[in-house]
């Protein structure tokens, strides 16, 4: 790998300070997609800002009607977690299905939130369960936080701190996974709470999105039958060497069925 | 740029310093010499650099030296009991769970984190804990056998 410097700040504030000083700086959270990019050189900073040192970002609360996880919160912890898990079990699942099992006892919910990879899986329960994405600036609510491919609503510098969820009635997530990289080629994430159903794509699209067409259908009924005659455009979706656009569209409805099908009753 | 660096490593502690982009694996082959611990891909996909940080599996390949400052890390060198070898490498010679070796020792430390860390242990399980490694040889029908024959045997399941 090329080199950089590497600093470690105890603080919110020395990081941030530390980022207004590097000439092309970056957060390093699990390290599980930066380090990989940084080894292709798809990332080149200056300056890598670790911040793990940073106690206050690992808690995970459940109470009072949300499941607020800290920003350095591992996949592991939260598929491990007897709290999140009874509070939104879909969610404990989500994360137990994220790449593999060395990446999950490394890779953060902020670093994933934050890098926003089209395929990745936790933008689909943040859309889903209409999360909200704490900074140290700000509370983004996950409708205004997935602004694009790769791309977050968060400025320069910016720090996650926390995201919240509230717990839904009912949820849950269906995805076909890449078989190799464990990355959702198509998945959906269903939340229904006080009677209104939110319903979010990832892997798709280049960024994951809530599908209007299928929140429509359920709110009419929530049954997989209601979405039979839904069909979702292809024009705007990933078309790759994994899957065509036509494929990944079709993957959509199937993904929301089985989603449907698996809420709790 | 250099950074000191202190780390537990099969039970020795080591100072050293290090440039920030050396990664795990590389202070683990090439400055401590634990060669046993091998690297495939280098691109976090395949598991043979898989060492345990701070009792967790972790693919070493994609976590810098420097993330590591203050954690224990074992690597295949540092898991054989006294005299003898650990449960897990004695199911894999028995169940002759390796052809050609590359893999192996990212396996076993990816299994005995799952073996660890998962009570009930059926084949679909063992299957899906260890999707980070990947066999070249694809022999995985052994590797099941002897992490579910280790299974039997290793004390101190469950913890969690």
């Amino acid at each position: 790998m090329y080199s950089f410097n590497y600093s470690k700040p105890d603080t919110i504030e020395a990081a941030r300070e530390m980022m207004r000083s590097a000439e092309d700086g970056i957060y390093l959270a699990g390290g599980q997609t930066l380090i990989p990019a940084m080894k292709q050189r798809l990332s080149a900073p200056t300056d890598v800002i670790d911040l793990s040192s940073i106690g206050e970002l690992t808690d995970i609360d459940v109470s009072d009607g949300r499941v607020r996880l800290g920003a350095l919160v591992k996949h592991a912890d939260v598929a491990g977690s007897d709290a999140v898990r009874s509070a939104i079990p879909a969610l404990a699942d989500l994360a137990a299905g994220i790449g593999d099992a060395q990446v999950r006892n490394r890779g953060t919910i902020g670093g994933s939130v934050a890098n926003n990879d089209p395929a990745a899986d936790y933008p689909a329960a943040l859309l889903g369960l209409g999360a909200s994405v704490h900074t140290d600036q700000r509370q983004i609510p996950a409708d205004d936080f997935f602004v694009g491919l790769f791309e977050t609503a968060l400025e320069e510098g910016e720090i996650i701190t926390q995201v919240a969820f509230p717990v839904p009635d009912r949820a849950a997530y269906a995805k076909f996974p890449n078989p190799a990289s464990r990355y959702a080629t198509v998945g959906v994430f269903i939340g229904v709470r006080d009677g209104v159903t939110r319903v979010a794509v990832t892997g798709a699209a280049p960024c994951a999105f809530r599908s209007a067409e299928i929140e429509a259908a359920l709110n009419a009924e929530i049954s997989a039958r209601s979405l039979d005659g839904i069909t979702i455009g292809a024009d705007d979706l990933n078309n790759d060497i994994h899957a065509s656009a036509e494929y990944r569209a079709h993957l959509v409805t199937v993904m929301a069925k089985r989603a449907v099908t698996a809420l709790p009753k | 740029m250099s950074i000191d660096i202190t780390l537990t490593v099969n039970g020795r502690e080591i100072n050293t310093e290090v440039s920030p982009e050396t990664t795990l694996v590389q202070l683990l082959r090439e400055h401590l010499l634990l060669t046993g611990t091998h690297v495939g891909c280098d691109t976090s996909q395949c598991g043979a650099c898989t060492v345990h940080l701070d009792g967790r599996a972790v693919k070493s390949c994609t976590v810098l030296a420097v993330q590591a400052d203050g954690s224990e890390v074992t690597t295949i060198e540092g898991i054989a009991v006294a005299g003898g070898l650990h449960p897990m490498q004695a199911a894999f010679h028995q169940c002759h769970g390796l052809q050609c070796g590359f893999c192996t020792a990212g396996m076993i430390m990816s299994a005995i984190d799952l073996v660890t860390r998962e009570d009930d242990l059926d084949e679909a399980t063992i299957r899906k804990g260890l999707a980070g490694n990947i066999c070249r040889c694809t022999g995985y029908h052994n590797i099941v056998k002897a992490v579910q024959m280790a299974a039997g045997q290793m004390e101190g399941r469950g913890h969690e």
